[in-house]
């Protein structure tokens, strides 16, 4: 099971492997999940044995350093990666199946130049059942209302009929969570949405994406860099070790939603950073924090 | 700025006009024999002259051309999609390809003759070889060229091969297919024209050999204007609709006003 971390109750109190009490159903499941690419003498492990248990609706922000397999993990859930060892289970199921609605959105927004905003956020609905076959009918009517429902929510509204080369990197972003929520996903995982925005944009966005789950609740696993954003965002976060990838921290963020971005300067925000980091950075130098160093 | 365009354009329509007078000048002031370089105006005369006798062959060059064409861009776009698609049909293909691309189409007339025989049959073929290459090459460079990312957020959707290749695939790589269109128009033009000369008994490339023949080098030169406008007017076509069609990849200035 996961490793645990002894830690001051103000920054945050750690997820302890019987406490699923939180939550009822459990959303994500891996089970000893690794993952090496390439056999034999090239094969490079992306990421050690892992087991992570995430809840119906939570918010969960994987960080650590580059390459750690943080978005290995995205990917095996995506179903994207097949797991060498273990299993992944998503609500219940193995990712074998299909049907599963999964919202994606990654730092790159990947909006169609030949299609107008609106329809780039459709692009969901022409894929996923049981939108997929009324879409020729409902295109112009309920989806595109839908669709523009959502970028309304983001501060977009009006921007619909605009093509993608019209909107600014910020924008795009937006148009970028609308397209991941638009077919209604319970599940949303983001892979550094937010990395090459400047800060104010940045820290805009986060208000956004916290308003979006507040008010539609998937369960959402966010890769980041940014420790800010992690504690900003996330119900719970964990922090990974360097590559092969594995899970050093586990703790529940407990700060009062919805949360604004002065929070962040508070001193309890800033001891809970300091805290993350110490794990990452302990990773690379010689202060490695207790209880983390064994493998 | 309509006025800024405008003077653009008869900037170049002079230009274009003082080419044709300046070689209309040089032979008239070196006393060119019309046996080596007529006068444009002696080809005029000769276009208007002979057109009547020209027409039936006009319409077999653009016949033969766009039947060659239409088959080439088929096959090209077949081609293109497979070996854009697989990673095994592009390493077995491309090496193939692109050695048959390097073999001079004149080689292969003859070899069509012994086939099918001269005429008609020949003339599509070759259009067809030589023009369908850089449509199998644009189609599946578009293709290889989708973000991975994007690719990603479809597949956690569940989407198939086949709606990535509909949705972002083929959209993707209309810009770079009607690129190569306008370039295998004319490349069919030669591969139509270059057969005829050789083997055929119609057709432009024919009446140019004939005329060369009995050194009417007035209609020679008429036969090659004829093929320049008919490449232009069918350029100019393709180019429209590319406008139509991909106007998103140029982004045009006037459709950021609405």
């Amino acid at each position: 099971m996961m490793r645990m971390q002894p830690s001051p109750a103000f920054a945050g109190t750690p997820v302890s492997s019987d406490s699923g009490s939180q939550s009822a159903a459990v959303a994500i499941e891996l089970s000893d999940v690794s993952v090496t690419f390439g056999r034999g003498e090239r094969a490079v492990p992306a990421l050690a044995p892992t087991t992570l248990k995430v809840g119906d609706g939570e918010f969960v922000a994987l960080v650590g350093p580059s390459g750690c397999g943080k978005s290995t993990i995205l990917r095996l859930v995506a179903g994207l990666v097949q797991p060498s060892t273990g299993v992944v289970i998503l609500g219940g199921r193995e990712v074998a199946a299909k049907a599963l609605r999964i919202g994606m959105a990654f730092q790159n927004p990947t909006m169609l130049p030949w299609l107008t905003i609106e329809q780039n956020i459709m692009l969901p609905l022409k894929i996923v059942e049981p939108y997929r076959s009324q879409f020729a009918k409902l295109k112009r009517t309920t989806f595109r209302d839908k669709a523009n429902a959502l970028l309304e929510q983001v501060g977009l509204k009006g921007f619909g009929r605009r093509f993608p080369w019209q909107l600014s990197g910020g924008m795009l972003q937006r148009a970028n969570l609308c397209r991941a929520l638009i077919h209604e996903p319970r599940m949303l995982l983001l892979d550094e949405p937010f990395g090459a925005l400047d800060q104010f944009t940045r820290e805009e966005l986060w208000s956004i994406l916290q308003e979006l789950w507040i008010l539609h609740r998937p369960t959402v696993l966010l890769v980041t860099h940014d420790l800010r954003e992690a504690g900003f965002l996330a119900s719970r976060i964990c922090v990974m070790s360097a590559r092969p990838g594995r899970i050093l921290d586990d703790r529940h963020v407990a700060f009062a939603r919805p949360r604004t971005v002065a929070m962040t300067f508070e001193p309890e925000f800033v001891a809970l950073n300091q805290r993350l980091r110490a794990f990452i950075v302990g990773e690379h130098g010689a202060a490695k924090p207790t209880g983390a160093d064994h493998a | 700025m309509p006025d800024l365009d405008y003077r653009q354009k008869a900037w170049s329509i002079g230009l274009i006009v003082l080419f044709f007078a300046g070689w209309e000048l040089f032979c008239l002031m070196t006393g060119m024999s019309d046996l080596v370089l007529p006068r444009p105006s002696q080809i005029l005369v000769t276009l208007v002259q002979k057109f009547p006798l020209l027409w039936p062959h006009i319409l077999q060059t653009l016949a033969t051309t766009m039947i060659g064409f239409v088959l080439g861009v088929v096959l090209g776009v077949v081609l293109g999609a497979i070996i854009g698609v697989s990673k095994t049909a592009y390493d077995t293909c491309y090496p193939l390809l692109v050695g048959f691309s390097s073999i001079p189409k004149v080689a292969l007339v003859p070899i069509f003759v012994l086939w099918f025989g001269s005429g008609s049959v020949p003339a599509v073929l070759t259009a067809l070889s030589i023009c369908f290459f850089p449509i199998v090459v644009n189609i599946a460079t578009g293709l290889a060229t989708t973000e991975p990312e994007l690719e990603d957020v479809l597949k956690a959707l569940g989407a198939t091969k086949f709606d990535i290749l509909w949705n972002v695939g083929l959209p993707r790589t209309m810009p770079f297919f009607f690129a190569s269109l306008k370039v295998a128009i004319s490349y069919a033009f030669v591969g139509a024209v270059l057969s005829e000369t050789v083997a055929s008994n119609r057709g432009i490339g024919n009446v140019m050999m004939t005329a060369s023949s009995n050194f009417n080098v007035p209609l020679v030169f008429a036969g090659l204007f004829v093929l320049a406008a008919l490449g232009v007017a069918l350029y100019a076509i393709f180019a429209v609709i590319e406008g139509r069609v991909t106007g998103w990849a140029t982004r045009k200035n006037d459709l950021i006003a609405t």
